[in-house]
This record gives C-alpha cells, structure tokens and sequence, in this order.
C-alpha cells in the first residue's frame, strides 16, 4: 500500500456531519484528484475532536494543524494552499480568546494541553470503519491478550486493581460489578453496553460509539470472557442512527475478521454482540429499567436486589456498563491496572470525559484526569466565561446533578467531592452559567426534564417531582411565597429519601444544591419580585431613564403593544401593565435609555 | 482475507498496517525531531518537493523517529530549497541550498 | 422439597430490631412481614398480596410503607426491602413519619376530593390511610390527571382517580393471565388503562373484576344498579322476581359486622322480601337444574366416548361461570365445543322464570323483571348478552353485587341484624345441599358426581362428601370411582391457573373427564361482587367453610333430590337435555378472538 504524505482529519461526529463534513470530505478528495495529489494526501472522516464549538473540524497531520469551522468551500484553498504550498490557511486556525494569537499546532491549544485521553484515545485519530487502523493502534491485543494469556479471574482482579468505577453516573466499582456476575452460576449470562445516554447535553458516549466502535466490541468480548458470558448486547437509543451504522460496521467487521463469533484466537471461547434499540428514555439508563426495556417490558426500574447480576436480562444473571467504562477496558489491559491507577485521585481513578457547555468560550467533549480542578476545566481548557462576563455557578451531573459555586471552583473533581458538594459526576454533563442564569430558572429546567422523563412508577417521583416544578414555576412567575419555598425544601428532601430510583432520588439535587448555594436569590424572587439574573421574564420591569431619554419616539413607534408612552422630544414612560418585556424598545433605543430591572 | 485467529495473526496484521497511520502517529507524538520543508513557490521551482520526498522516503527506510512535514516560504528565497530542523526543547536550524547530499548528512546528524 | 430442607430452612432466621424490639425473622424476610408478625404494623398501600393464591404485587411504588434503616442512605421500603441480621429498623422516626405523610400528601393531591359520593368511600384504602394519619389539608395545589371514563356493562373504569399502586395490572396479568390492563405513559401522566386505551368492552377484559376488588381506590367499581331495581320494584306493572346466588349469603353479613364465614341466608331472604321483591327465589334452584342438564350432558359424553364415538370430545368443562366463558371464548376458540353447553344457573333461572313462572302467573314476560344477587361482576354483563334476550328482553334484568344488595338493604332502612330468618318462597326456591356448594371451587364438580355417580351407576352414594375435590389450592385434580369406572376430573380457580390446565389439555398432556373452571380465586366466595377483603384473603377461607356447613345441614345434598326439579321436568321441561331443555337451558359460544384487535 502505499505511504500517504499527509493525512487530512475531517471530524465525521454527528454534529460536524450536520455542518456538512461529509461534503468537506468530498471536496477535498476531489481537489486531491485534481491536483494528482489522491496518492500522497489521503482524507479521512474520524470520529469527534471534541471541540464542538468551533466545528466542522479538519487536521493536517504530521503537522498537526488544526483547522475550525471549515466550509466545503474552504477545501480547495486548504488544498492549494497548506497541501501543495505548505502555507496555513490563517482564517481558518483557532484564535486563542485570551492572547487573541492564532494557534496553528493542535498541541498547542488550550482546549488540548490539559486534556488526558484515554476514553477518547482513537475519536478524532482513527477511521472509525477500518477495522485495520483500530488494529494498528493495538486494536484487538487487549482481547488476545486475555483469552489468550490471562483467567478469567486474572482479568477481574486487573480490572478491580485499576481503580476503575462506572461512568455511567453511579460510580460503581468496575471490577467488582464484574465479580458478582462471575459467581453466579447459570446457562447463560449476558453482557450488556448501556448506550442509551440520556442526559441532555452529554454526548460521549454517542461520540465513543461513532468514533472508536471497536473498542466497545472488544471490551464487551473481555467482559464476557471475565464473567462467562457469550453473549453482548448493546443498548442504543434510535436516536443515535450514526452511533448505530458505525457499530453496525464494526460488529461486521469484527465477524469477517474472526474477532468477534466463535473460536477467538484460537481458544474455546465465543462470543457474540447483537444490537437492542431504545426509544431514548432518561430512565431506561437505570440498569434494571434498561433490561426491562430490551426484555419487550415497560422501561420502568424495580427495587434492587436482586441485582442484574444474580438476576437480569431473561432473569440470567448480567453485567451491564456504560459505554465510557467499557472504552477503558483495552487499554487497561494493554497499559495494566498499575498504569491506570496512577492517574487520578485516591478512589477514583483514571480520567472522565464532560460535555463541556454553556456560557463558556470553548463548548464540546473533553476527557480530564480525575483530580482536576473545576477552574481549570473552566478557565484553561474552556478558555473562561463567554463575553468576559462573571462565572456564576457550574452545573455538573446532569439533571440528577446540582449547581456548584465560586467556592467549588478548587475541589479537585471526584466521584465522592462532587458528591460531598451536593451534586454528582453523573455521565458527565458540565454545563458552566454566568450572571445571566437566574438559577431558579436553571432548577426548573432540569426539573421539567426530569418531571418528562420520569416513568411514573413511584408517587415521590411521579407526583412529587411535578408538584415541585409548580413550585418553581409560581416563584419564576413572581406569584411565590414563603411558606412554598419550605415546601418546595420539604418535597425535595422527601423525594430523595424516598424515590424508587436513581432518576427519582437525584431528582431533586438542582433544587436542594441551588436553594443551598443561592437561597437569597430564591427569597428574592418570593418577597421582592425580582429576578437578578433578569431571566424571569414575568419579573422583568422594562424601565426608561428619564435623563437619558431625548423623546425621539422610536421606542414608542416600534412598540407592537402600544404600551410606551410620551411627547416627542420629551422623555418617554413605558406603561408596565400594557408590556409584554419582548425587549423590542432597548433594541430600538439609540441613546441605551431602557434598561431591564 | 483471512480470520485472525491467533495472536500471531493479530500482531502479522497489526505489522501490514501499521504504516497507515504512522503519519499521524508521528504528528501526535511530542520529543520528535521536525523537518520542515518550504514548500512555497519560490521554494518548488528550486526543487523543493524533490528534497521533501527525498526525506520521506530516507526517514522511511531508515525507520527514524523523524517528523517531515512541508512549510511556508521561510523568506530566504535565494538559498532555497530551505529546511528548517527543529530539535526539542532547542532552537531551529535552518539550513540552504538543501540536496540530497544535505538531506543524508542532515538525517545522519539529526535523525535518530 | 424435601422435609430436611424445610427444616434447614426454617432454622435459617436473623435477627434485628424493630422500633427498639428485638425481633427473630425468617431469612429472605420482608421488613414489612418480620414487623407484622412482631405486632408492629407499617402502613401500606400499593402492597396486596392473596395468601395461598401465589399473588403478591409489590412494585415498590407507592413509597408508603418506607421505614429507616439504620446505616442506609434513603428510606427503605419495608414491602420490599429483606431483613438482614443486625439491621436496625424505625417505623414511625420523625424522618420516616414526616416522609410518609408527604407521601400521601402527594397522593392526595393528585387524586379527585370527591370521597362523599365515590363508589368505594368507606372502602377505601387511601381514605383509611389519610384518615389513619392524620391528614387535615393538603399542602400541595396543583394539576390533577384527568382521563376519559371508560363504562362497560359490568366494570367502571375512573381512571382520575387511579393512584398507578398496580394491583389491578398485576392481578389482572398474573392472577387472570387476562392481559386487559397495564401502565401507560410516563411521569405525572403515567397511568393504568387498556392497551391503546381502548374501551374494556374491546379489550381482553373478562369482567371477572378482580381488578375492582383489588383496586384500592375508585378507579375500578362495578356498574351500579341500584336505582333500576328500586324503580321496578316500585312499579305496580311489574312483578318483581328475585334469585340469590349461593355464595351471597356466606358473605352479604359482612357488611352488617358480622365476622366473615357468618351465614345469613334467612335474614337474606326476610330483607328482600322487605325490599319489596314480589317472590323471593334462589338461584340454588337453578344450580340444581344444573346439574340435572350439566350431568346428563357429562355421562351422555362419557357413555358416547366409551362407545368409541370420535365427535365427542372429552374433558367436558363446566360454563357456569361468566368470567371463564368470556375468557375461553377469547383465549381458546379453537376449543369452543368442549365446554358444557349448559347456560349458567343465573341464565337456567332466568329462562324458568320467564317461561315458566311466568305462564304460571299468567303474566307477559315483559311485566316480569328478573333481579339476580350474584357474588359476581361477570353477571351483570352476562345477563345482557344477546342470545339470552328473547324479542330484546332479557331473561335476567338486572344483575346486582352482593355489596350492591347490602346497599339496598341501608337504602331500605332495614334493621338487618335484628331481622328474624324467613325462607324462600316456594316451587324456585328450593334447593340442595349440591346447589350451595356452587358458591366454593371443586363445588360445581362435586355436585354433579354425587348426581352422575346415582345416575351413572344406579346405586345410592354411601358418603355425599366428596372431600377430594375440595380445597383452595389453584389447580387440583381427583379420580372418583364410579363402580369400578375412574373418572378423572380437574378443577381450577383462577384464570390463570384454568389457562394452565387447558393448555395441557389442549397439548393433550392430560385426560379428564370433565374440568370445572372458576374465574375468581376461590370460586364464587371470592367473587369481585363480594364485600371487598382487601387482600385478606383469610375471609374468603371463612366463606369457604361456611358453604359446606351450610350444605352440611341441609335435608337433601343432591340435586336430582330436589322436588321441585323433579315436579319442574315432569310438568314443564320433559327431560333433562330433552328438547324444550335443550332450547331453554342451553346456549352456545362465540369465538371472540377476533373481537380484541386494535384498532388503527
């Protein structure tokens, strides 16, 4: 085959793909050929880079440079230009907010310099449907490794020696989940990947999924082969149709190559992987729910034990892990647990991929070592707060996470400080607010979330979690009282103590972390009628300054309510029964005379 | 193709493909020396893209832990073809007038 | 298992501490159970469980029953959570107390205020709970649920009121295997209903009920009929015939404060007759007849199948039963021509009544109005099929609740307790041991064998009780000797158990002669029309042995023995499966697969 010069990297994740880098892909092939370039340049469609924000992403490799928000008009210039001349196309390089310097080596960025990726090692690297570039990056000799030079229980006490605990939100320990299916005896017992991600906002499981199938494939087999098991189930929301063909591809490639079926290695084992579709419930991520769901049942959870592991999908004893975990078996394997267990913090080890959004300057996937501060996710790989405003509060967990402040922005990240401090590592949503958030507005967001998604099992969750959002809404509403918020306190400790489960029990963590750390803004919102973030629009008050204002009219003229009144050449008042705050006047006012109060 | 059915197999196909994403491999990698090829007009007519293949493929045979990538015009456009050597943590060495002779001698000096 | 194993198992206990008493509890032990048994009671709500009848719906879901266990982060729930050994366990802490009141609280909150004119006020769980703690307001306002009401001719369902506690789902799939409800949609609007929310009427539904007596709430009532009956009785243009059924007045005390298994079938008797009922009559009659059609039919099959007759199927299975006839002519219609085509005692009396009694008044059918007093929901929708109207009226009117009939007897302002005993009037009234023992599974069987055996063999039975096909145990099975002939019979209670045993059947995987089939667990004293039990399914055991002493002191224990059925064949019917039988007693069955499809 021959060697190709240079590779072009083009993003080929669900959202660089809705920014058309399928065609960027397609244009830049074509310019190659043009040019007779198709057999020195070789493009390639990988999975995720992670820097979502500033997408569709394209990398030159060996050099490194890193191109953002490419058009599919921008391939013919990068082809003439960096290919051919070896100049940088400079409009097309990330600018650094701070030093507003263009960064050409993706090395250099600050979204990358902190990052450790092991759970994302091949996004964004490899082509995720060539079975053989997973392969050259030691794709596979994890598996081969163990099958062929490690027991079963050699492969578990790797695993519980790594440190490893589950990424799918409840931090359980890896090792030992995969023990406890171990003993149990059956005919048959199953392997499950949990795929079906449900927190808004959290994408990388979908962009393990689309950018490195391979390697769930292979620690799913590694997993049955711990545990005895010889079947793999991959449960995947319908939503996820890229994630889907991807794995779809590497499951059949695996097969052709004998990776995957039976006889691997050469050994006695077999084992299989076969795809279950989700509708893409929230609670179906709870184990017990997600196997009633693949079993043709109501995806509803029931009280645990018996635990999937004695009794799960067809009542035979299974293992379920969420995607990330599994992304970290190989290389765990292949590096040892003594490796991975080096990185992190004492009890929870090795790294964690966030989706990184909100009032931040760099939005998308980052995998951190464990340990890491929230200052330095925000302010060095998130290069900070959008618009230089003030950082507020950073919400992690999801919806069954809560709101840190100020005074968290130095504890080190973990399973059990993100606990201690009132929220959750979750799969790692991180949604970072500035002075804009009015953070009873936040707390009702994700409750609506939660109340949508709820099954409706048990009262707390299904009742509670509703009466709980009314709360919220007669406060954001101004219509609060005193005696609500006491309730609201109530319902959300209640609820916690008393839901089914892990959806309903973490309910209530937006709630109790916000009225914790940001309770004068909900008594403001009850006794002054006043929404300090001026995100509340039925406690906003559109307001003209009397001094500032020169009568020119063009509020009043503009207004669609009739509600500004005033002679011309005279200040202008605005009539706040008449207003419906659609914020009209201030984008028309010349003089900057209205203000939000 | 055959199945990969022993970790013989596995390693022997690892081996066949391996190459393909060598170039990226080496892009990722931190430490590595860096030759730059300048590579703008000025740069071809001189015969730059010839120097620049020339490396590729001694680095190739050679199997050097060796980064060569092209570049802009460096503004030294008499003595071109240039190439700029970057060592780690140094300073770059620029050298002009680059041949096949220099291309040898400068893998010999720097490569490893 | 064996009996060393039961042993070891039960030497297999734990210990821990129950609101500070030291309690000694089976290993594998609910909280809720070891607490119970040590005379502490934790509320429940969403808990049912029918002892001996293999149901137990716990999902966990109503979060009433939460206690604290020490060391553990949330609240438990003691329905589901097993007693460990050391545990430490508080039921009634201010965290747990204040818990559970929210809780209900919450409930309330989305359930309708409507308790003063609610179907199962009085009956109801939830109102006993919040009345049991205490419940004075409720602090959260907010949006209530609201569906459309299904009515069916027998069930009722109010869906706004449903609290998702799942008992209805449960029995209805577990218990019945019937499969006609279970939970829809998710969060606040997460309800029980039928699939695509169908009408029950299209759905599977069997109308057993059983949904109704194990719903905690309103949400599943049966159709009330009251108000027709007062009406007809208070129309002088009609005469106004009543039948009870046996299982009635096992049960109908119940609701005066007697304790259950009382037997009040002469203070029954005197009740109606205040009511206003122009003849006071007994469905025992009709059982009787019966088995009179059921049995010839049953030795007619057995002699024809002896001869080698390839048409004549063999179980015969018993039809008295509306419930079971819905659910085989849903589940099997493939099977549709082994059933007995006896119509039910209900329908048997109804046609009597109406032909016969009728001309012996002199009257119209029309001027005649048939009330039943069933222990049965199923009935009020059996009295309205088609094929047992004649020119659009039915031979049975209306067919009320044994709780229906207690209501009556309020409405009525009759002293019930202080009545004296009367009997029924006479010729339909009168009735058999045989007849009573209608109201218990394994009764119907047993009545026909002491008539098939006299009849079959010509000889006198030494001993009336056949004390093998009695029992609660869900399917049974007994070979009675007749003269050297074995007849092998089947019996089971509970749809779900009928569904096994005619699945062997239907597999061939086992030979009777003939099978009887209850719907409801227990038979007919464990009926949905019934005073409801609540899941103490204890009662239904007192009703149980009611039935037999009730049958026990009879004069006459077989049906063939009753005069009156005699004197009604000799002077009316011919013989029993002779022509006017045939056309009067006998119906035939629908294939009703079809029926339950979805609509698009």
């Amino acid at each position: 085959m021959a060697k190709f010069k240079m590779h072009i990297l083009v993003c080929g994740g669900t959202g660089c793909t809705a920014s058309k880098s399928q065609e960027i892909a397609d244009r830049l092939k074509s310019n190659l050929l043009e040019k007779g370039l198709e057999n020195e340049v070789q493009v390639i469609l990988t999975g995720c880079f992670g820097f979502c924000e500033k997408g569709p992403i394209v990398k030159i490799m060996p050099d490194n440079t890193f191109y953002t928000e490419v058009k599919p008009e921008d391939a013919q210039e990068i082809i003439e230009e960096h290919i051919i001349k070896g100049r940088k196309v400079t409009r097309l390089l990330y600018t650094d907010p701070d030093k507003k310097e263009h960064v050409a080596d993706a090395k250099h960025m600050g979204f990358y310099k902190k990052q450790l990726r092991i759970a994302l090692r091949n996004c964004g690297f490899i082509d995720p449907e060539n079975i053989g570039e997973y392969i050259a990056c030691d794709g596979y000799a994890a598996v081969a490794k163990c099958l062929t030079e490690m027991t079963p229980e050699q492969v578990i006490n790797e695993i519980k020696l790594s440190g490893l605990r589950g990424r799918g939100g409840g931090g359980f320990p890896t090792g030992m989940k995969w023990e406890i299916a171990s003993k149990n005896h059956a005919d048959q017992k199953y392997v499950v990947c949990n795929a079906d991600e449900g927190d808004p906002g959290a994408f990388m499981d979908r962009s393990i999924l689309e950018g490195d199938p391979h390697s769930i494939i292979e620690a799913m087999t590694i997993n049955g082969y711990a545990i005895g098991a010889t079947k793999g189930l991959v449960y995947i929301r319908a939503e996820y149709p890229l994630a889907i063909h991807r794995l779809q591809v590497a499951i059949a490639q695996a097969r052709e190559y004998g990776v995957l079926g039976n006889n691997l290695f050469g050994t006695d084992f077999n084992f299989d992987i076969e795809l279950r579709y989700g509708a893409g419930a929230f609670v179906c991520g709870e184990e017990t729910a997600l196997i009633h769901s693949m079993e043709g049942k109501r995806g509803e959870p029931t009280f645990k034990p018996p635990f999937p592991a004695q009794s799960g999908y067809l009542q035979k004893p299974t293992n379920v892990n969420n995607v990330e975990t599994y992304a970290n078996i190989p290389i765990i394997i292949l590096k040892g647990a003594n490796w991975f267990n080096k990185i992190g913090t004492e009890k929870s080890k090795g790294t964690k991929v966030f989706a990184l959004a909100g009032q931040i300057n760099n939005v998308g996937l980052i995998e951190v070592p464990m340990g890491i501060t929230l200052r330095e996710v925000i302010y060095e790989i998130g290069g900070g707060i959008k618009g230089g405003r003030q950082f507020k509060a950073v919400q992690t967990g999801g919806p069954s996470g809560g709101c840190l402040t100020e005074k968290h922005l130095d504890t080190p990240i973990d399973y059990d400080n993100l606990i201690a401090a009132g929220s959750m590592m979750g799969s790692g949503g991180m949604v970072v607010m500035d002075e804009t958030s009015c953070m009873v507005a936040i707390a009702k967001f994700y409750l609506e979330f939660t109340c949508e998604e709820s099954c409706g099992k048990c009262s707390p969750c299904r009742i509670g979690n509703k009466r709980m959002l009314e709360i919220l809404d007669k406060i954001t509403k101004g219509n609060g009282t005193m005696e609500d918020l006491e309730n609201l306190k109530n319902l959300a400790g209640v609820i916690k103590d008393t839901a089914l489960c892990g959806l309903g029990q973490t309910s209530p963590n937006p709630i109790l972390s916000t009225l914790t750390n940001f309770w004068d803004e909900y008594v403001e919102h009850v006794q002054d009628k006043k929404c300090r973030a001026g995100a509340c629009k039925s406690l906003m008050r559109y307001v003209i300054d009397q001094s500032v204002c020169v009568g020119c009219t063009a509020c009043a003229r503009n207004c669609p309510v009739n509600a500004i009144q005033g002679e011309k050449k005279t200040p202008h008042t605005i009539n706040l029964e008449l207003c419906i705050k659609c914020g009209t006047c201030i984008e028309k006012c010349k003089f900057n005379a209205i203000s939000i109060q | 193709m055959a199945q990969i059915k022993s970790l013989k197999d596995l390693e022997s196909f690892k081996n066949s493909v391996k190459e393909q994403i060598d170039t990226r491999v080496k892009g990722n990698q931190d430490g590595l020396v860096q030759i730059k090829v300048a590579m703008a007009t000025c740069g071809i007519s001189a015969g730059a893209k010839s120097i620049y293949n020339y490396f590729l493929e001694k680095v190739d045979e050679k199997k050097l832990d060796v980064v060569v990538y092209q570049t802009d015009c460096m503004g030294r456009c008499n003595e071109e073809p240039t190439v700029e050597v970057a060592l780690p943590n140094q300073e770059s060495i620029i050298f002009g007038n680059v041949d096949k002779a220099k291309v040898d001698e400068i893998l010999e000096k720097y490569g490893k | 298992m064996s009996n060393q194993q039961i042993k070891k198992k039960e030497m297999e206990t734990v210990n821990l501490i129950i609101d500070g008493k030291a309690v000694v509890a089976e290993k594998g032990q609910t909280i809720l159970k070891a607490a119970r048994k040590a005379g502490i009671s934790i509320p429940t709500l969403c808990y049912y469980e029918l002892n001996g009848q293999k149901l137990e719906n716990k999902p966990g879901g109503c979060r009433v029953c939460v206690v604290e266990v020490e060391g553990r982060k949330n609240l438990a729930p003691a329905c589901a959570t097993e007693v460990m050994e050391g545990m430490v366990v508080h039921t009634h802490s201010l965290r747990v107390v204040n818990a559970r009141r929210t809780v209900v609280e919450l409930i309330l909150s989305d359930h309708p205020s409507d308790c003063l004119s609610c179907s199962k006020s009085g009956n109801c769980e939830l109102q006993t709970l919040a009345q049991k703690l205490g419940i004075r307001e409720i602090p959260f306002k907010g949006e209530q649920s609201t569906y459309r009401k299904d009515n069916s001719p027998s069930i009722i369902r109010d869906v706004d009121k449903c609290i998702m506690c799942r008992r209805c789902e449960t029995v209805c799939n577990e218990l019945q295997t019937v499969g006609a409800l279970s939970a829809v949609n998710r969060g606040f609007e997460a309800v029980v209903a039928t699939a695509f929310e169908q009408d029950l009427v299209k759905s599977s539904c069997t109308m057993c009920g059983q949904c109704v007596m194990a719903c905690p709430v309103g949400a599943l009532s049966e159709v009330n009929q009251t108000r027709q009956v007062i009406q007809a009785i208070n129309n002088p243009a009609k005469t106004v015939i009543v039948q009870t059924a046996p299982a009635v007045r096992v049960a109908l005390g119940e609701e005066f404060g007697y304790p259950a298994g009382t037997i009040v079938t002469g203070k029954m008797a005197a009740a109606l007759r205040r009511i206003g009922f122009d003849y006071v009559f007994d469905t025992d009659f009709a059982a009787d007849l019966t088995i009179m059609e059921e049995g010839t039919e049953l030795l007619g099959r057995i002699q024809k199948f002896m001869e080698g007759d390839k048409n004549v199927k063999l179980p015969i299975l018993t039809s008295c039963c509306p419930g079971w006839v819905n659910f085989f002519e849903t589940n099997y219609p493939d099977m549709l021509d082994v059933p007995s085509t006896a119509k039910s005692p209900q329908q048997m009396f109804g046609a009597i009544a109406k032909n016969y009694w009728a001309e012996k008044l002199k009257i119209k059918r029309e001027d005649m109005v048939v009330v039943s007093i069933m222990p049965c929901v199923a009935k009020k929708y059996e009295c309205q099929r088609d094929e047992f109207k004649v020119d659009g009226n039915p031979d049975v009117d209306f067919s009320l609740t044994t709780r229906e009939l207690a209501e009556l007897i309020k409405q009525f302002n009759i002293d019930f307790n202080s009545l004296d005993e009367e009997d029924f009037d006479m010729p339909l009234g009168a009735s058999t041991g045989a007849s009573v023992i209608f109201g218990a599974t394994g009764g119907v069987i047993e009545a026909a064998a002491r008539t098939a055996y006299e009849v079959f063999t010509g000889k006198t039975l030494q001993k009336v009780d056949f004390t093998e096909l009695r029992g609660l145990e869900g399917v049974r099975e007994a070979t009675i000797d007749f003269a050297g002939t074995p007849i092998h019979l089947g019996i089971a209670h509970g749809l779900g158990n009928a569904r096994k045993l005619l699945d062997k059947v239907r597999k061939g995987e086992v030979q009777y002669h003939a099978i009887e089939v209850m719907a409801c667990p227990g038979g007919c004293i464990g009926g949905a029309g019934q005073p409801y039990h609540h899941g103490d399914f204890s009662i239904v055991e007192k009703r149980f042995e009611a039935i037999y002493k009730e049958d026990l002191g009879k004069e006459l224990r077989k049906s063939h023995e009753n005069p009156y059925v005699k004197q009604l064949y000799d002077e009316y019917l011919g013989t029993p499966c002779g022509e006017k039988s045939h056309h009067l007693l006998h119906t035939h069955y629908f294939d009703k697969s079809k029926q339950v499809e979805v609509e698009a």
